[in-house]
């Protein structure tokens, strides 16, 4: 039935892509924006905008238009709220069906949702504050490529948070020296060591030779110790073909475990990479350089809950998730989210967290957050805590900066974390006994003593850091 | 400068080898295993107990003690079995795990009787 006639010219959008009364579908897609609106645009037109131009939408009618039912392929904004605590944002809701989107192509969803439409002039700025990835979809993505349960049985690591710590100093070090620092961290006590995110194949220390020296400090440190050891390569590099080169290089040499910037280099890059960690029985440690880029701003960007999802589905076993002690205190809530996101197979939406949809995994392995940068034994009951046992505590320089080396540094960890987890079983509060916990413990443990002595106490003062902001940041 | 000490590990002495979730800690006393054993428990776990001679630690299969303890919750008897296989192989490590299976995994893993070393 054609009822539809061709006129050329510019309609609102609204008239097309505002639909309050439609129920989104099961499959659908679901995006939650952070708008705000040029002066003048009613926050339906902005709404419909956005809609339009994450999907079907162009600025004008074309005729070929009326060659697809565009009425079904369309975005739809639905929804429209009140951002709390922002008078000039609101928050528009988009349901987008799931045959816009390529299956198991992370690459493709994100080039439609914040696409175009984040440079789109009827808005001021634009934010991608959650989307809800229907299962149907997610059953489509490869996910990580182990998941959390296999990790722990491949490393043979039960009943605690894993430990690790990224090697220092970050750039500038030959491939031997390189290896003495990861070496004494293993046999101190780390489960993992690191390479940083910038460390890929510079002229002071090849990616080959990185390999092969760290590869042997690993073999050294677990003879000695007897417990399973990784260090963490980074295959981050300037193609996918040298990207699996290095990381068929790991696979030869019989390293558990590689590293990749998913950001930097890519979901392309990331989710072939993760189906060849699969392939291949590699843990896949993901680094997120670049985030902070995007999703810092509170009112332009996307989220980190959507970054989360999005390495969910495109493929990791590890994913830096912030350390909310430290500098990070006021997102404890909105980290707790994302946590949550990366390693719980439902999670229900949550509002004071952030979480504007509930989001089924299903079966879809989970992700460890890794806590990483500028903590040290005196955080470790707050970091058992909040991150419990599924998680990876990354302790920099809190490991290489003791005064006796690396391995009295991961000693001390080590000690610190194995004693906040036994008081946890004994049903202690691990963060209000922290001092009492951590002074027993270095009793036994001058590594750890010594440690606690360097960095300087911090206190404990948990009530401020529980408190919620009423208004969504 | 304060005095630097020297870190002791090596392959050559046979107590620098560990054995993963609380082996930095000093052995446990039945009081504290028993809270772990308690503890287990209250996570709804099936406790088993396994054992291995030192020299062989590092792989993933040590020996099982009898079957795990399905829907077992009495820490004494938990506790009398960890004994029992002690007894028996004296020499040998005796590691209490916590079956979650829902997790498909080990909740808890600790070895709570430690093999003098060689």
């Amino acid at each position: 039935m054609a009822e539809k006639t061709y006129s050329a010219g510019v309609k609102e959008y609204r008239e097309t892509y505002w639909m309050p009364e439609y129920t989104p579908k099961e499959t659908d897609i679901l995006a939650c924006f952070k708008v705000i609106p040029q002066d003048g645009v009613p926050r339906e037109e902005a709404a419909a905008a956005v809609a339009a131009e994450s999907s079907t939408g162009t600025w004008t009618t074309v005729w070929t238009d009326l060659l697809t039912d565009l009425d079904y392929y369309k975005g739809r904004a639905y929804a429209i709220e009140d951002v709390p605590g922002n008078d000039e944002a609101f928050y528009a809701f988009i349901a987008y069906p799931i045959d816009l989107f390529e299956e198991g192509s992370v690459v493709n969803v994100f080039t439609s949702l914040v696409g175009n439409v984040f440079g789109f002039k009827a808005v001021r700025a634009l934010r991608l504050e959650d989307v809800r990835f229907p299962l149907a979809y997610v059953m489509t993505c490869n996910g990580p490529p182990h998941g959390i349960q296999v990790e722990r049985d491949k490393m043979n690591k039960y009943g605690r948070p894993l430990l690790g710590c990224t090697i220092k100093p970050k750039l500038g070090l030959s491939a031997k020296n390189y290896g003495r620092a990861v070496y004494e961290c293993l046999r101190g006590g780390l489960d993992f060591t690191k390479d940083d995110e910038n460390v890929n194949s510079q002229p002071f220390m090849r990616w080959r030779d990185r390999f092969q020296f760290v590869h042997e400090a690993c073999l050294k440190a677990e003879a000695e110790t007897g417990e399973r050891k990784g260090h963490y390569l980074n295959v981050t590099a300037p193609t996918p073909e040298e990207m699996y080169k290095r990381a068929e290089f790991a696979k030869e040499i019989g390293a558990p475990i590689i590293m990749h910037d998913y950001l930097t280099g890519g979901f392309c890059a990331n989710t072939g990479l993760a189906q060849w960690c699969r392939d291949n029985g590699m843990l896949l440690h993901i680094h997120r350089a670049m985030h902070a880029v995007l999703d810092r701003n509170p009112n332009h960007g996307i989220h980190f809950r959507v970054l989360t999802k999005a390495l969910r589905l495109s493929g990791g076993d590890h994913l830096h998730s912030g350390t909310v002690v430290g500098k990070l205190e006021g997102d404890r809530e909105a980290t707790l989210g994302w946590i949550d996101l990366m390693r719980d197979s439902y999670i229900k939406e949550d509002r004071s967290r952030g979480i504007m949809f509930d989001q089924d995994w299903g079966s879809m392995p989970g992700v460890i957050p890794v806590a990483s940068g500028g903590i040290h034994v005196w955080h470790m009951p707050a970091l058992v805590n909040i991150f419990g046992d599924d998680s990876v505590l990354q302790f920099g320089g809190g490991t290489l900066g003791h005064p006796w080396g690396n391995a009295a540094g991961a000693a001390a960890n080590r000690v610190a974390l194995e004693a906040c987890v036994q008081a946890r079983n004994e049903g202690r509060e691990v963060e209000k006994e922290g001092k009492e916990i951590l002074t027993t413990a270095a009793k036994s443990s001058p590594e750890l003593k010594m440690a606690m002595e360097t960095w300087k106490e911090i206190k404990f003062e948990f009530d401020t850091v529980d408190k919620l902001d009423v208004a969504h940041k | 400068m304060s005095e630097v000490q020297d870190y002791k590990s090596s392959l050559s002495d046979t107590s620098s080898r560990k054995f993963e979730t609380f082996s930095y800690l000093p052995e446990m006393s039945p009081e504290q295993v028993k809270q772990q054993v308690q503890y287990i428990v209250s996570q709804g776990w099936n406790p088993a107990i396994e054992h291995t001679e030192p020299e062989n630690a590092f792989g993933h299969y040590w020996y099982m003690w009898k079957l795990p303890m399905f829907g077992e919750t009495d820490v004494e008897r938990i506790l009398a079995e960890a004994e029992a296989c002690h007894k028996a192989h004296p020499n040998n490590h005796v590691r209490l795990i916590g079956y979650d299976n829902f997790a498909q995994s080990q909740g808890a893993s600790m070895v709570i009787y430690r093999a003098k070393a060689a």
